[in-house]
């Protein structure tokens, strides 16, 4: 590397002060009025809100429209491989417990493709905020079913309409042993939307957190009624998960739920008869791998002298 | 020690002891321990095998493992144990065929008769339980396998193995690999208290009890041997000046990782790379590393992938079915230009195929597996010695070319124990913490040297370099980019790397005379066997000499021109390819072994190949045969 004398030419900024548009990237490419912008929007202003280094800050994402995330951010990014950011988001972690971790999944990278991931990193419960952009669909390949697609929704793999009810990730993951954060929000609702990530973020574990995500090309019609009726939705409150009072007047159905009661969590998780969001379960109590394996690093010399002596039980 | 000399089977040699014993001189001589899986014959072998090096012989010890767990006993499918060599000189292969055989029960030993695996004046010592067994059946079975064995010209000894061990524990099952070991250390004369030592290193997770039983039982052994039986094999040992260290093929990998200064091996069980992480698992923690057992195969690339990204050593270790399941990562990992070490213990394929078993059959697949155009480096180690070293190797080529480095080795070094010089570790091997300085503006994460195709990484951390690194195809900002030019740059880009890293590369030596009538050229575990052969083959007076090729991909410089200096060039390898002369083969559509594929490619010269794949290492002897009926027609050149 050639860069060891240019820390006087770049003094260290402490003082820096870091601005929403500090955290932008290229110019987002996804379409107009797609849900994602707005999930872009909260998320820049959460790093800018708590003064995140760039460099110090890694989106890890799979491959979808979601997955583009990264590059819009001003940060390091890892746009990988369908259904695979947990595992290098872990991986990065596993190193670097120091760095903010966020990753960026779309529902066929989360809960299809890289389903044995999200149940695994669940029960890892490495600090990070998980962020499964859902909706519902496979956008970027144009209109094919996906795990989380609506019993009967017709699609170009299924135009018949899906023939399965529909997974349903809340469940899913309060299912997982170990978990620790579980969130719903929806991209419509950008003060919930923000205090949510604001939760995930600050807690720390494995925090998921299933965006509603409208694709204006695709299924559109999904959420309409429920942008349109907001008594559609009921939000889950209390002091130690999210607590939304600006939105009182819009959201009538407020229901005070402590996340720390898993068995309250389930039931809700599993009602259909409204949307539910706010934070389901959370438990800072859990064990964090990136914490259980993490071990002292060695001096050289310490390191070839214990090798030494391990070579001497081979020795012949 | 590093040259192996040749091995003839005419050097023995008798005597006899005053109280009539016979002794057997010999410069090499093969063992094998053989039981029901379960009864501890590979803990004998493995025994003997340290006992022996230690004393000055060389070894080459090998693992005859059944595939199933708990086979049904006393079955010859179900044969298990270990075969060693031992020789006054370095030993490099596992020969030809046994010399001495111990076997708890003669349905195993007639499974090693019919695999051709005994010398045809092998002494065969096997316990009698089963001749007077009270099952109708058994007595039956062990009355037809001994008229089998009678045919072979074999010397059988009977032994009470059962009745013996009975007298010091309650389950002989439990025990009689140790009588067994006693008998073997006085057949060849073995130091005991080098053997007491052994035993307390192989028992020590047990208790005090358990290793005085066990020392007993090897005691036992050696009074009865030293009663009962009348011939001992004098193979002369030879202490070596140089230190030595003893160990197999995945153990010199997981020790090979903590020189190269690895930090993480991220990995999911899978026959036979997993030892690899057993033996990392005893120490890795110690120096700071640790061994992530992940949800599978392809997340254990995606972990190691996002650690050696984020500025740790990492590496992944998988035999085939892994790393077809990883390749997808292997080509991000490519593309993107992050290091990682990949070790792929090669087992018998296609699919589960033989997972106990040797072959050389991923040798394509490693290097063209990935879909779209992915160079990367591969490398096979030779030897266990070679098994450490080429991980020091590996990372370091990883990190200075920021890419994929896969290290071919296979079940037979996985396995294999043999003695080799204790290597010197070096601090510049573990390599410097990563320069985590600012990047200076303007400078970009792909900053190609147009010749080389060179550039710095930017990890994260690291202020002033952030980017998103993606497996799209991108410019030199990281940024998507679809543009033709862009993308046959970055193509090229890539590729020049590994004529770089060829550049850098030395040809490899000829065994032999460097010209001559037929070159065997061949890579990986079986060059032990192949050199053997080429040199026994010249001691016959045939013009052939041999070379071994460390480097896949890039391949090493200066084939053609020592290709060219021979009238014959063949591969010998252990992988499929069809035999000339079979039904529908023709010379063009005659699917060729992988290594000869790879050098008529580069070389455009009329490569010839022989290859097996009958699940076990090549036999010296039997690449002789080869050589005698390969030598190009018309006499000497």
């Amino acid at each position: 590397m050639s860069s060891h004398s240019c820390s006087l030419l770049f003094p260290v900024e402490e003082d820096h002060e870091y601005s929403m548009s500090d955290y932008e990237g290229v110019q987002a490419r996804w379409c107009p009025g797609c849900g994602d912008h707005s999930v872009l929007t909260a998320a820049q202003r959460l790093l800018a809100a708590e003064q995140l280094k760039p460099e110090e800050t890694v989106f890890v994402s799979g491959i979808g429209c979601s997955s583009r995330f990264p590059h819009y951010v001003n940060s390091y990014g890892f746009h990988g491989l369908h259904g695979r950011a947990l595992p290098v988001a872990t991986g990065v972690k596993l190193n670097r417990p120091d760095l903010h971790v966020f990753v960026v999944m779309g529902d066929g990278d989360c809960t299809s493709i890289g389903a044995a991931h999200w149940l695994h990193a669940t029960r890892y419960n490495v600090d990070m905020v998980a962020l499964m952009l859902d909706n519902n669909i496979y956008g970027l390949t144009k209109m094919q079913t996906s795990p989380t697609t609506p019993q009967g929704y017709k699609s170009n793999t299924q135009p018949l309409g899906s023939y399965l009810p529909a997974l349903n990730p809340i469940e899913t993951t309060l299912g997982v042993t170990n978990a620790s954060f579980v969130a719903q929000t929806a991209e419509w609702m950008p003060a919930h939307l923000y205090a949510t990530l604001e939760a995930a973020y600050r807690h720390k574990g494995f925090a998921f957190v299933r965006i509603l995500q409208r694709c204006p090309v695709f299924t559109g019609d999904l959420y309409q009624d429920a942008v349109r009726n907001p008594d559609m939705i009921e939000m889950l409150e209390h002091p130690d998960g999210i607590e939304v009072p600006d939105l009182h007047q819009i959201y009538k159905n407020v229901a005070r739920h402590d996340p720390r009661n898993m068995e309250a969590a389930r039931e809700m998780a599993e009602k259909t008869d409204l949307i539910r969001v706010g934070v389901f379960f959370r438990d800072e109590s859990r064990p964090r791998y990136e914490e259980t394996r993490h071990l002292p690093l060695h001096s050289t010399d310490e390191k070839i002298e214990i090798l030494n002596d391990e070579l001497d039980k081979y020795a012949v | 020690m590093t040259t192996n000399s040749p091995v003839t089977e005419t050097a023995t040699d008798e005597r006899r002891t005053t109280d009539g014993v016979r002794v057997i001189q010999d410069h090499q001589h093969t063992v094998e321990i053989v039981s029901d899986s379960g009864e501890g014959a590979q803990k004998c072998g493995q025994i003997f095998g340290a006992v022996s090096a230690k004393m000055g012989n060389g070894v080459w010890t090998v693992e005859i493992i059944p595939a199933e767990i708990q086979p049904p006993a006393r079955s010859p499918a179900g044969a298990s144990g270990n075969r060693i060599r031992i020789g006054t000189e370095e030993v490099t292969n596992w020969g030809d065929r046994t010399n001495v055989c111990v076997a708890f029960n003669e349905q195993v030993l007639v499974a090693r008769h019919r695999l051709d695996g005994l010398e045809s004046d092998a002494t065969l010592l096997v316990e009698n339980m089963w001749k007077d067994h009270r099952d109708e059946d058994i007595r039956a079975e062990w009355a037809a396998a001994m008229e089998e064995l009678s045919g072979g010209g074999y010397r059988i000894v009977e032994v009470p193995m059962e009745e013996q061990c009975l007298t010091v524990v309650d389950d002989a099952r439990k025990g009689k690999n140790m009588f067994a070991l006693g008998m073997l250390c006085w057949i060849f004369d073995r130091d005991l208290d080098l053997a007491k030592e052994q035993v307390a290193h192989a028992f020590r997770k047990k208790s005090e009890a358990v290793y005085d039983k066990n020392v007993k039982l090897l005691e036992l052994g050696y009074s009865w041997a030293d009663e009962h039986l009348e011939v001992r094999v004098n193979v002369p040992t030879k202490h070596s000046a140089e230190g030595m260290v003893v160990m197999n093929g995945n153990q010199a990998i997981a020790f090979g990782a903590v020189a190269a200064g690895m930090e993480l091996c991220a990995m999911y069980p899978i026959t036979p790379a997993t030892s690899v992480s057993h033996q990392l698992g005893e120490i890795f923690h110690k120096f700071g590393g640790v061994v992530h057992q992940a949800e599978d195969e392809i997340a254990a690339a995606g972990v190691a992938i996002g650690a050696s990204y984020s500025g740790k050593v990492a590496f992944t270790i998988t035999s085939g079915p892994g790393l077809a399941l990883k390749t997808e990562f292997l080509g991000l990992a490519i593309m993107t230009e992050i290091p990682l070490v990949v070790v792929d213990v090669q087992r018998g394929g296609p699919s589960t195929g033989l997972p106990t078993k040797v072959e050389q059959s991923d040798l394509l697949a490693t290097i063209f597996g990935q879909p779209g155009d992915a160079p990367h480096v591969v490398m096979a180690p030779a030897t266990i010695e070679e098994c450490f070293h080429a991980i020091v190797t590996a990372r370091r080529i990883a990190e200075t070319f920021r890419t994929v480095v896969v290290v071919l080795t296979d079940a037979n070094l996985a396995t294999g124990v043999q003695p080799f010089p204790r290597p010197m570790l070096d601090a510049a091997w573990m390599g410097a913490r990563p320069d985590m300085s600012p990047v200076p503006e303007g400078k970009r994460p792909y900053e190609w040297d147009p010749n080389t195709g060179l550039s710095q990484r930017f990890i994260p951390g690291q202020p002033g370099g952030m980017h998103t690194l993606t497996g799209l195809a991108h410019d030199e900002d990281s940024h998507v980019a679809y543009a033709s030019a862009i993308n046959q740059r970055s193509s090229t880009m890539r590729s020049r790397k590994l004529a770089v890293l060829q550049s850098t590369l030395q040809p490899p030596k000829v065994n032999g005379p460097d010209s001559g009538d037929l070159l065997v050229v061949g890579w990986g575990s079986t060059r032990g066997a192949i050199e053997e052969a080429v040199e026994n083959a010249r001691a016959e007076g045939l013009a052939v000499s041999s070379v071994h090729i460390r480097f896949l991909s890039p391949l090493e410089p200066g084939l053609k021109e020592i290709f060219q200096r021979f009238r014959k060039v063949m591969t010998v390898e252990i992988n499929y390819s069809d035999d000339p002369g079979e039904p529908f083969i023709t010379d063009e559509n005659r699917r060729r072994g992988q290594l000869a594929w790879l050098l008529r490619a580069s070389t455009l010269v009329d490569v010839d190949c022989w290859t097996r794949v009958l699940g076990e290492p090549l036999r010296p002897g039997v690449i002789q045969d080869v050589i005698r009926t390969h030598m190009p027609e018309g006499g000497a050149a």
